[in-house]
C-alpha cells in the first residue's frame, strides 16, 4: 500500500536539486499527446474536487487566444500540509509538471502560487527556477504569493488574487479555463495534480495505473493529524483502506471516536467504517486526514472548525455569511444543547447557495458530523455535557487576516 | 426554454424578486432568495422578466436551459 513516487526522493533522503531530480526521474521529453495519456491514466485532481484533468486540459486548449497555467499551492487548508512538502521536497517535479501542462495546452507560461506564509516554500521554487535555465524552452516560469486565506486556493479567488485584486470567489461560468488570469484561458491545477503529470509525461498511463486501483488509479499525498503517533505528509495507493492509511502513520495515539477525511470540507467516518472505507480522490479531498480520540468533545470540536469556516467566509454571499455564523453559534451553546433538527435546516439553506462551495463544504462537514457523533450530540442536548475533554486536536489555523 | 439564475455575489436580499414572482422565489430566514431554477412555464415568463428587470443589484438573470439539464447554480463545468 505504500508507494513513492512523487515522494522519491525522501525515500532517497536526496536534497531537491535539479541534478537529484534529474538522477531520480531522468529528464522530461516533450510529448506527443499528454493529454491522451492523462486520460488513459485517469489522473483526477488532487487539490480537493477531484475533477478529471485531461478533461480540465481539453477545456484550456479548445478555448482559443493564448492560454496561462497556474500551479495552485496556496492550501488554505488548515490539515492540510501536502502541496508545501512537495513543493519542499520535490519542487523540480511540479515545475516539469507545469511545463508539460503549457506544453499541452499551447501555453506559454506558468505560475507557482503559494500563501504569503509559505516563504520558505516559495524560496526552493525560485531557486529551482533558477536551476533550470533553458532547460523549458520558451516556457517562462514564475512565483507569486496570496492571501493565506482559507478561500484563497478556489480557482477563481486564485485567479483573482493574481489579477491583482481581492482574493475572493467569482461566479462561474465563466470558468478559469474560459476567461482566467488577465483573461486568458487559465489551467488552474494543484501542485500535486501537475507533479503526478510530470511522472506520467515520463513513464506512461500503464505505468501511473500500476498503483492503486482501476477506478482510482495511481498514488495520493495525505496529510495525517490529530491523535496519531506520526502526524505528516504521506504518499499513499489510491483505494487503500482509510484505516491502513491511519496505520501508516502509526495508528491513532489513544482509541478513535471517528475520523476526518478530506479536511473541513469533508466528512467524519466511525473507526468501524474506517475499515470499511475505499480512499478515492473524491472521498480524500485535498488529502487531509484527522483521528478525534474518544475522549474529546467532538461537538466542542466541531463548533469550532465552523467558527472557523464562518470566519474564513469570503463575505459576498449572504446565505454563507449568515448561515454557517449561524451554524457556529448553534454549535455553540453546548450547554443548552444545540437542536439537532435547526442544524439540519441550517445546513440545508446554506447548501448550493453560494457563488463558491465553501458552504457546501461546511454543510457537508456538519451534516456528517450529526449522524456520526449523534450519541454525544445527544448527551449534550439531555444533560448539557457529554464529560469529555474540550480540548483542540484538530488544527486550525491562527494565521493573520491579510 | 428559461430559468432564473442569481448571482448570490450581487444579491444583497432587498427582496423584490420574491415579491414579484413568488411562485419561483421565497426569501430565507435573513431575506436571501432562495431561487427554483427549474425552467418556466409561459405563464410565469413575464413575471420573471419583471423581477429580472427590478433587481436593484441585476443579481437575476434569465438563462436558457434545456429542460433535462436544470440545475439551481449555473452551468456545470465545461466538458
Amino acid at each position: 500500500m505504500s508507494a513513492s513516487r512523487l515522494l522519491a526522493g525522501v525515500a532517497a533522503a536526496l536534497a531537491p536539486s535539479l541534478d537529484n531530480h534529474l538522477a531520480l526521474f531522468g529528464p522530461l521529453e516533450p510529448h506527443d499527446d499528454l493529454m491522451v495519456a492523462i486520460e488513459r491514466a485517469g489522473l483526477a485532481g488532487r487539490g480537493g474536487g477531484a475533477f478529471p484533468t485531461a478533461t480540465k486540459l481539453r477545456a484550456v486548449a479548445a478555448a482559443g487566444g493564448l492560454p496561462t497555467v497556474v500551479a495552485n499551492a496556496v492550501e488554505g487548508e488548515p490539515a492540510s500540509g501536502k502541496d508545501r512538502a512537495l513543493l519542499r521536497v520535490a519542487p523540480h517535479l511540479v515545475l516539469d509538471g507545469a511545463v508539460a501542462a503549457c506544453q499541452a495546452v499551447g501555453a506559454r507560461d506558468a505560475v507557482v502560487a503559494v500563501s504569503h506564509e509559505s516563504a520558505r516554500e516559495r524560496a526552493i521554487v525560485e531557486t529551482a527556477i533558477g536551476q533550470r535555465h533553458a532547460r523549458d524552452g520558451r516556457i517562462q516560469l514564475r512565483t507569486a504569493a496570496v492571501p493565506g486565506r482559507f478561500v484563497a486556493g478556489e480557482e477563481t479567488a486564485l485567479v483573482s488574487a493574481l489579477s491583482g485584486r481581492e482574493a475572493k470567489p467569482t461566479l462561474k461560468p465563466p470558468f478559469p479555463s474560459e476567461r482566467g488570469l488577465d483573461g486568458a484561458p487559465t489551467l488552474v491545477a494543484n501542485a500535486e495534480t501537475l507533479a503526478h503529470i510530470a511522472l506520467i509525461a515520463r513513464f506512461g498511463p500503464s505505468w501511473f495505473r500500476g498503483a492503486g486501483t482501476d477506478d482510482a488509479p495511481g498514488t495520493a499525498l495525505v496529510t495525517l493529524g490529530g491523535a496519531v503517533a506520526r502526524p505528516g505528509v504521506y504518499e499513499i495507493e489510491l483505494g487503500a483502506r482509510l484505516d491502513d492509511v491511519v496505520d501508516r502513520a502509526g495508528g491513532a495515539t489513544r482509541p478513535a471516536q471517528a475520523i476526518l477525511v478530506g479536511g473541513y470540507f469533508g466528512r467524519w467516518v466511525t473507526p468501524a467504517d474506517a475499515r470499511e472505507l475505499r480512499l478515492t480522490p473524491e472521498v480524500l479531498g485535498a488529502g487531509a486526514i484527522a483521528v478525534l480520540p474518544a475522549d474529546v468533545c467532538a461537538m466542542s470540536e466541531c463548533a469550532r472548525v465552523l467558527t472557523y469556516l464562518a470566519d474564513e467566509s469570503a463575505g459576498q454571499c449572504g446565505p454563507c455569511v449568515h448561515g454557517l455564523r449561524a451554524i457556529a453559534d448553534e454549535l455553540s451553546s453546548t450547554g443548552r444543547g444545540v437542536r439537532r433538527r435547526r442544524l439540519e435546516e441550517l445546513a440545508g439553506l446554506v447548501n448550493r447557495r453560494g457563488a463558491c462551495r465553501h458552504p457546501d463544504g461546511a454543510a457537508s462537514f456538519l451534516l456528517s458530523a450529526l449522524e456520526v457523533f449523534a450519541e454525544e450530540f445527544g448527551q449534550h442536548a439531555k444533560s448539557g455535557r457529554c464529560g469529555r475533554q474540550d480540548v483542540s486536536v484538530l488544527p486550525l489555523a491562527a494565521r493573520p487576516r491579510a | 426554454m428559461k430559468a432564473l439564475r442569481l448571482n448570490p455575489i450581487a444579491c444583497d436580499g432587498r427582496g423584490l424578486c420574491a415579491e414579484l414572482i413568488p411562485e419561483r422565489i421565497t426569501l430565507d430566514e435573513w431575506g436571501f432568495p432562495i431561487v427554483d431554477g427549474t425552467p418556466l412555464p409561459p405563464s410565469l415568463e413575464r413575471h420573471a422578466d419583471r423581477a429580472v428587470a427590478e433587481c436593484p443589484m441585476l443579481a437575476l438573470r434569465l438563462e436558457s436551459v434545456r429542460p433535462d439539464r436544470v440545475s439551481t447554480r449555473g452551468r456545470r463545468r465545461p466538458k
